[in-house]
């Protein structure tokens, strides 16, 4: 009833669709996979129009149709439901349900809260669900909340609905359920398309598997007919088109080790190590723990758990000048909000953590200051006017430049890289990896969080998977290839059944 | 890459600062054909007495509102500060005593402020410091009562009525801290800091910023220089009662903004809210002069407060292709 013929769309500097094909029949339960920033959620946004293709036609029901918004999409009977529920939590259940399309009475235009009440109970009641419409939407958990905005896909008519990674953040008993309801919408004709990192969630429900690789389309199986191995190949099969720069450093003495590592409900039992002049690439799937772990050895989100030695010391890390003090820099993922006041220049960004080494007896010695800041933007090619240049009208790359420079400023041994090429152009990456080698031969010690399979095949020394917040797997670069990669990562069908 | 940026005369006269200059030469010109009274140095001299007791707290009012946070206590905790140092004196201690306590006071209430803030980080300033403001306040009221309290030494009159070689002793306080504040905030690493963290608060803690000390500290030092204004409005009243200083707080967020400090953080340089200090100060001096009715004033004040607000998102959407 859905078909979707050559869908291009682009970004600036990113191609973010290329040529995607997805047919989904009435009431199939259809299940799209792929590995992170493959395409999945540009191609969600398509068909519920916030986005629109390049190129490319969207058939409902064999008649070409324009979504231009979400409006237009929930017109058409598409309805999507996000992993991080987009609800208003003060409200109601009901009124969730009904926002946006409230039952008002035909002369006073005054809203009909009984009848509302009484609707949503019985769509409630249709998917099985006790829950109570009067009852406050943040009191619920996020499977019940999921629940309710099933309901609320019912209540707009829906035909077509897109869970994307509804199981993501539920127990295994609170993914029974959702299986249950969503076997219900598909028994009374509606179709699913459902995303997910799970192999159990497609292998339980859907009848048909798409897979889209690199903003690409892959292949379209019937479940029954593809094994986990073959799906996993689907996914990462790919060339590797650039080179790293990978130089061959010396692997020196112990810098870092972490030992049971934990924080309560985010990550835990987590030991590494970490040597001069190596680079350990931090890998799986997103929500998998990588940033927290980083971030708790960085003093953001201090562990509860475990022991942390840098150069066999023992040391307790409770924030972010703790860590500097120790050698521990670290490049948060988020650019723009975490790394950088946008509205500076280049030279007062670099400066800013190490800002005490200028203060003179009576101020700052600012010659001294915009000196060793230049010599830094220099050191890693920072490509701007000058550092006078506000850091809002650099580019993604360069900007990153520009915090890679301030984290070398406070002279660390340890460098933590929270996905340091997200988003730049391939220029740019390349850059960022031959100052990562550099910094290797020079002895620093990296740790790069990634989702990039290239990247962290052609980086790291070693690389450490983790799964639902536990390092499940340490693999040598001899021995790491995509498919152990993502194996580890994911989790396998069997071991998800027993665990 | 170049290490500075080029001097440019027009950048340098597109600053909020010079508009205010402006205005302050107008208000004087205006003021002077009004009134024959005006231009007389010892009356331009000596009104600077009848405003800057509440410029004290303007100063260290900067760096909160740079720090993208407002303290509305300030008021109540001249007044607490003060009503303790008249209590502590009619109690009988000596009065250099008596004004140790009052700094003292004022220090802790600004302190209780930061420790709040920072302790609680889910509460907002503007939130705290509203509890605070009724707390101080009312502990005033429970030490005092609706009375009157005073009869301070005879040398306590000096802080805010006497002159050191014809220049008001306090104007050269108030001078003294300016020209502090103004080195701490633009000289040092600490002001620096402040204004990283107003610009992009998330960025100054991963740069390992010390955020909570750093605004512990501000808020204290609020507290210090609202005891400052109670030494000296205390001493040109001669007496105090619990209600003094109403709406001080207002005056001096006033005078902030006015002097193109953002509200939204990390904007604005301490001589533009001096320089607010004396435009308003004179402006209402001028307009008495003139028997002009108190409410005109305000609606004068009010449309410059409009005028302060607007420029920014006026002079940024010039910018724009």
């Amino acid at each position: 009833m859905l078909e979707l013929k050559g869908i291009r769309k682009s970004f600036p500097g990113v191609h973010a669709l290329q040529d995607v094909h997805f047919q989904l029949e009435k009431g199939q339960i259809h299940a799209l996979m792929g590995e992170n920033g493959a395409g999945k959620s540009t191609f969600i946004k398509i068909i519920t129009g916030v986005y629109q293709p390049d190129e490319g036609e969207i058939l409902l029901d064999g008649q070409i149709v324009k979504i231009a918004n979400p409006r237009e999409a929930q017109r058409l009977g598409i309805a999507a439901i996000y992993q991080h529920v987009t609800c208003y939590p003060d409200l109601t259940v009901t009124e969730n349900i009904f926002m946006g399309h409230e039952s008002t009475s035909k002369f006073s235009r005054s809203i009909q809260w009984k009848k509302m009440h009484t609707e949503a109970k019985a769509l409630l009641a249709e998917l099985g669900s006790p829950i109570d419409p009067h009852t406050e939407m943040g009191t619920l958990s996020v499977a019940q909340q999921q629940v309710v905005e099933i309901a609320k896909a019912l209540s707009t008519k829906a035909r077509i609905v897109i869970m994307d990674e509804p199981t993501a953040a539920l127990t295994k008993r609170e993914s029974e359920e959702l299986y249950r309801i969503t076997e219900k919408l598909r028994d009374s004709g509606v179709s699913v398309i459902f995303i997910s990192h799970r192999f159990e969630d497609m292998e339980r429900l859907g009848s048909q598997v798409t897979v889209f690789r690199d903003s690409r389309y892959v292949g379209s199986w019937p479940v029954a007919e593809i094994t986990n191995e073959d799906l996993i190949v689907a996914m990462v099969g790919r060339e590797i088109t650039h080179l790293f720069p990978k130089k061959k450093a010396d692997i020196g003495a112990e810098l870092l080790r972490v030992e049971n590592l934990g924080k309560t409900g985010l990550f835990g039992g987590v030991s590494f190590t970490l040597a001069q002049g190596e680079i350990l690439g931090l890998t799986g799937l997103i929500g998998a723990g990588r940033s927290e772990v980083c971030q708790s050895l960085f003093g953001l989100l201090p562990a509860d758990t475990g022991e942390v030695r840098v150069r066999g010391k023992l040391v307790q890390i409770r924030n972010p000048w703790d860590a500097i003090e120790l050698g521990i820099g670290y490049l948060p993922e988020d650019r723009q909000k975490q790394g950088l006041v946008l509205s500076w220049e280049i030279g007062r960004n670099i400066s800013l953590p190490m800002i005490d080494e200028f203060s003179g007896t009576w101020w700052l010695n600012e010659v001294k200051e915009g000196d060793v800041v230049k010599e830094l933007a220099d050191s890693v090619k920072v490509k701007a006017q000058g550092i006078s240049t506000v850091a809002n009208t650099l580019s993604g790359g360069n900007q990153q430049k520009v915090i890679v420079a301030k984290l070398l400023g406070t002279k660390p041994k340890v460098i933590i890289l929270d996905e340091p090429t997200k988003g730049v152009d391939v220029g740019a990456k390349a850059a960022i990896h031959e100052i990562m080698g550099e910094l290797a031969c020079q002895g620093f010690g990296i740790i790069m969080i990634s989702s990039e399979m290239p990247e962290v095949l052609g980086m790291s020394d070693r690389i450490a998977v983790m799964r639902e917040g536990r390092l499940v797997k340490m693999l040598d670069r001899a021995e790491a290839t995509q498919e152990k990669i993502l194996e580890a990562a994911m989790g396998s069908a069997t071991e998800a059944l027993h665990g | 890459m170049e290490a500075k940026r080029p001097f440019s005369a027009r950048r340098f006269f597109l600053q909020w600062e010079w508009m205010l200059v402006v205005l302050f030469v107008l208000v004087n010109v205006f003021n002077s054909f009004l009134s024959p009274y005006y231009l007389s140095p010892t009356g331009l001299r000596d009104v600077t007495m009848t405003f800057l007791d509440k410029a004290f707290i303007v100063l260290p009012m900067v760096f909160i509102i740079i720090l993208g946070d407002i303290d509305i206590s300030v008021a109540s905790i001249v007044a607490l500060s003060s009503v303790v140092m008249a209590m502590a004196f009619g109690a009988g201690l000596p009065m250099p005593v008596a004004i140790v306590l009052c700094l003292v006071v004022g220090t802790a209430c600004g302190a209780f402020n930061g420790w709040l803030i920072t302790r609680f980080k889910e509460l907002s300033a503007v939130i705290v410091t509203l509890a605070t403001m009724i707390i101080f306040r009312g502990i005033a009221y429970m030490l005092l009562e609706n009375q009157a309290a005073g009869h301070f030494p005879g040398w306590y009159t000096f802080l805010g009525w006497g002159y050191v070689f014809e220049v008001p002793f306090m104007l050269i306080v108030f001078v003294v801290f300016a020209v502090f504040f103004a080195w701490v905030l633009h000289k040092t690493a600490l002001g620096r800091r402040v204004y990283a963290m107003g610009s992009n608060p998330m960025a100054a803690r991963f740069s390992g910023l010390k955020v909570d000390g750093i605004r512990m500290l501000v808020f204290t030092a609020t507290g210090f220089m609202s005891g400052v204004t109670a030494l000296f409005l205390t001493s040109r009243m001669g007496s105090t009662r619990p209600n003094v200083a109403s709406g001080y707080e207002l005056e001096v967020i006033t005078m902030v903004v006015l002097g193109g400090i953002s509200t939204s953080g990390g904007k604005g340089r301490l001589i533009g809210a001096v320089l607010a200090v004396f435009l308003l100060g004179y402006l209402r001096y001028g307009l008495g002069l003139v028997n002009v009715p108190a409410q005109i004033l305000l609606i004068i004040i009010g449309l410059l407060l409009v005028i302060a607000v607007m420029m920014p998102n006026v002079l940024s959407r010039k910018k724009l292709p």
